[in-house]
């Protein structure tokens, strides 16, 4: 099916969640409220006639000026259909938190950490959501959320270990 | 002079006579057979890799047993970006490597930290560990590794071998 | 005499039921292993925690990072012409695809095409650097399970390939030489005349790797019916390339979302049956066969041309041009000062690398500098179904998974 019957097909079937799609070089971003985004992923994902199979990548966006500043960003794709769709949502900062869509495709366990690694957004449901690329102990922050500086907060130049070598 | 002599085998049967002193002995011996430590962080390691395989054969300057383990080692090429969440891991390594150790930082990340001016790579693994000998490159290529390690058995044969072991271990250099 | 420890108890029969000759129970306990960082698989910095029963694997849990050099924040720092040279080091065993992928995104992004030419040259980059991945794939997977011949025997012919790198941009491995909206330079006729040469010698040589393994029952037996997993399991999971492949499940970039010259050549994507390493490594070799032909039939093709788009405002001018007129080297500068206006939107454009499919999602919002680009790299996805595969085989197995994988955690942690 085109782009534009699929974005059809999901505002008619999901028409309180849906905010938005747009086509833009030949892809289709569908923006949907946060409450709804597990309900379409799940049709998305389950449809015959969609039928997205295989996850292409969970990221985020940081927009400090909004009033819900991060968006999550999901995108699928259907081997047989070879199509592919984007699906996203709107998180404020003072509750990031999202559904997490591990039990519909595996492989977002692991995009999700780091997702939850860099910019902070914790995922409901996920089985193990902790930090992933930077150690489980990291203090400064979220890196890449738009105040963070690009050189950290002196975390690469701080050897506490090296006390311990001199005996 | 300060080389090695070798004596030539005189016609008449007199035999080769070797004169040097114990510490040029010691240190050609070293210097001639040094054991790197396998520690490929990244992109440099995979030139380390071509530098011991076929064509550029690290193995005929002696160097070419790389030992897995730091305890058989005496020689540590950090080859890669030190990230500071790896700095832990590479200093206790070093530490567990013997006395006499050298250590080599391989390509510009090891050097300075190279591009990755980023709030997770520390700028240069001279940091934490004190390293002999710099090659620049990204990544330098396998001669490049080799003139490397050929200064530093040039370093070594200068390097005194009866010394009073000091009782403590410093790290010599701070940030 | 006998030691008064655990075992020693254990191994005493019941005395109220003497006649039960039941084996004696041994009590075990899970062992935690830790596995790296530093280790000798030439896989980079990975650390994997291995729950052990005995030599079985009960769960792995692999902790990542210790690579993480934060380019995804340094993307937003520079312009799209100063992110080429990252890409080069992400997977750095194949930079030249790297380097493919991204300008593939931008061009979507700018919406520019790219000359014929240009097309040809590099998929005929591409397809090398492709040889160049999976012999070293093949030597390390061959090292790493004990076959050291194999090794230097696939060394010795990635070094003329390197060398014809060499000869094209000046680097061996990290060679950026592709550009936005094209290449940087043209093949000299050297340069043909040697890659035809390669492309000659090249197919017996892989006869000459498979005769050493395909028979070999020390190599089958490590390789077949290990780390297995299903097709949907990998779907499921994300993953790419020759390790979904090796599960049968026929999906490749360059066939089902046909880019640049690959429409307009012909060759057969080789597919697995079991899901298990030996079908993988199928893959991979069979692949070198694929690439030589691919190399061939664009060689034959190729005409003259342009090797750069003209697009004054977003790719750069010729180097002999910047350095004798004023106009060029005014455009150079503006270009990499403050970069070409980039239009507000986003764009996701993946490529077949060869670990899997490389992917970047860049979102721009106007001017220079991408706002968010995000790398979709196979490795790390791929890091995600270690724990899965790796359920129920042998300690050993561990590292024959990693290679088959093809993990490069330059890319896994970016």
């Amino acid at each position: 099916m085109s782009l534009q019957q699929l974005a059809n097909r999901i505002q008619e079937n999901y028409s309180t969640g849906f905010v938005k799609a747009v086509e833009w070089r030949g892809d289709l971003a569908v923006t949907v409220t946060r409450d709804r985004l597990h309900e379409v992923a799940q049709f998305l994902h389950d449809d015959p006639a969609t039928d997205f199979d295989y996850i292409v990548h969970v990221s985020s966006v940081d927009w400090p000026d909004d009033e819900e500043r991060f968006e999550v960003v999901y995108e699928f794709y259907s081997i047989r259909k070879r199509q592919r769709i984007r699906l996203k949502t709107r998180v404020p900062e003072s509750d990031c938190i999202v559904d997490s869509l591990t039990d519909l495709w595996k492989g977002a366990d692991f995009m999700e950490r780091e997702v939850f690694d860099m910019m902070g957004i914790r995922f409901r449901h996920h089985p193990d959501l902790r930090r992933i690329l930077l150690p489980d102990d990291y203090t400064e922050g979220y890196p890449l959320r738009k105040d963070f500086p690009l050189r950290g907060k002196g975390w690469r130049d701080t050897f506490e270990f090296l006390d311990e070598t001199v005996r | 002079m300060g080389l090695i002599q070798i004596g030539r085998h005189e016609k008449d049967g007199t035999s080769d006579i070797v004169t040097t002193t114990v510490e040029k002995a010691v240190n050609w011996a070293r210097k001639g057979s040094l054991w790197p430590m396998t520690f490929g962080l990244a992109c440099c390691a995979i030139e380390m890799i071509a530098a011991v395989s076929s064509r550029y054969d690290m193995d005929r300057y002696g160097a070419g047993v790389f030992r897995a383990s730091p305890r058989q080692s005496d020689l540590m090429i950090v080859a890669g970006t030190v990230c500071r969440r790896m700095a832990p891991v590479i200093r206790k390594l070093y530490d567990q490597m013997p006395e006499p150790k050298y250590v080599i930082a391989m390509g510009s990340c090891a050097t300075s930290g190279n591009i990755y001016d980023s709030y997770s790579v520390v700028q240069g693994v001279d940091r934490f560990v004190p390293v002999d000998i710099y090659v620049p490159g990204c990544p330098p290529t396998p001669e490049a590794l080799f003139d490397g390690i050929l200064k530093l058995q040039e370093r070594i044969m200068l390097k005194p071998v009866f010394l009073k072991q000091p009782d403590q271990v410093r790290p010599s250099l701070k940030i | 005499m006998a030691f008064e420890d655990q075992r020693t108890t254990v191994y005493k029969i019941d005395p109220a039921h003497p006649e039960s000759e039941t084996l004696p129970t041994l009590r075990t306990e899970e062992l935690l292993l830790n596995m790296g960082p530093q280790h000798p698989a030439t896989h980079g910095v990975l650390k994997v925690i291995l729950e052990l029963e005995g030599e079985r694997l009960v769960k792995s849990t692999p902790v990542l990072g210790y690579l993480h050099r934060g380019v995804e924040k340094l993307a937003e720092d520079g312009t799209y012409h100063q992110f080429i040279p990252h890409t080069d080091r992400l997977d750095y065993v194949c930079a030249m695809y790297n380097n493919f992928a991204y300008c593939r995104a931008v061009e979507k992004l700018m919406n520019i095409t790219v000359p014929n030419r240009a097309e040809y040259l590099r998929t005929i980059v591409a397809e090398v650097q492709r040889i160049i991945g999976h012999q070293f794939w093949l030597g390390t997977q061959a090292l790493d399970i004990g076959a050291m011949t194999v090794f230097f025997y696939c060394f010795r012919d990635r070094e003329i390939l390197m060398d014809w790198f060499d000869e094209l941009c000046g680097a061996r491995l990290t060679t950026s030489w592709y550009r936005i909206g094209g290449v940087e330079r043209d093949f000299t006729p050297s340069l043909i005349e040697k890659l035809k040469r390669f492309l000659d010698y090249f197919p017996p040589k892989i006869d000459e790797y498979i005769v050493f393994l395909e028979t070999n029952r020390i190599w089958l037996g490590r390789t077949k019916g290990v780390a297995i997993i299903s097709a949907e399991d990998a779907v499921s999971f994300g993953l790419s390339g020759p390790t979904l492949r090796g599960s049968g499940v026929d999906y490749d970039l360059r066939k089902a979302q046909s880019y640049s010259a690959y429409p307009k050549c012909e060759f057969s994507v080789p597919l697995g049956k079991n899901g298990d390493t030996y079908d993988r490594y199928w893959i991979r070799v069979q692949e070198l066969y694929e690439s030589v032909k691919i190399i061939r039939q664009c060689l034959e093709q190729m005409q003259d041309g342009p090797i750069m788009a003209d697009v004054p405002s977003v790719t750069l001018p010729p180097k002999q041009r910047v350095f004798t007129n004023l106009e060029s080297m005014i455009q150079q500068f503006k270009l990499f000062s403050q970069g070409f206006d980039a239009p507000p939107g986003e764009i996701y454009c993946g490529t077949e690398a060869h670990k899997g499919e490389l992917g970047f999602y860049i979102v721009s919002t106007g001017g220079g500098k991408p706002y968010r680009l995000k790398i979709r790299a196979p490795s790390f996805i791929h890091m995600g179904a270690f724990d899965h595969m790796s359920r129920g085989y042998m300690i050993s197995d561990a590292v024959t998974i990693f290679g088959t994988y093809d993990i490069v955690m330059g890319e896994c942690d970016r």
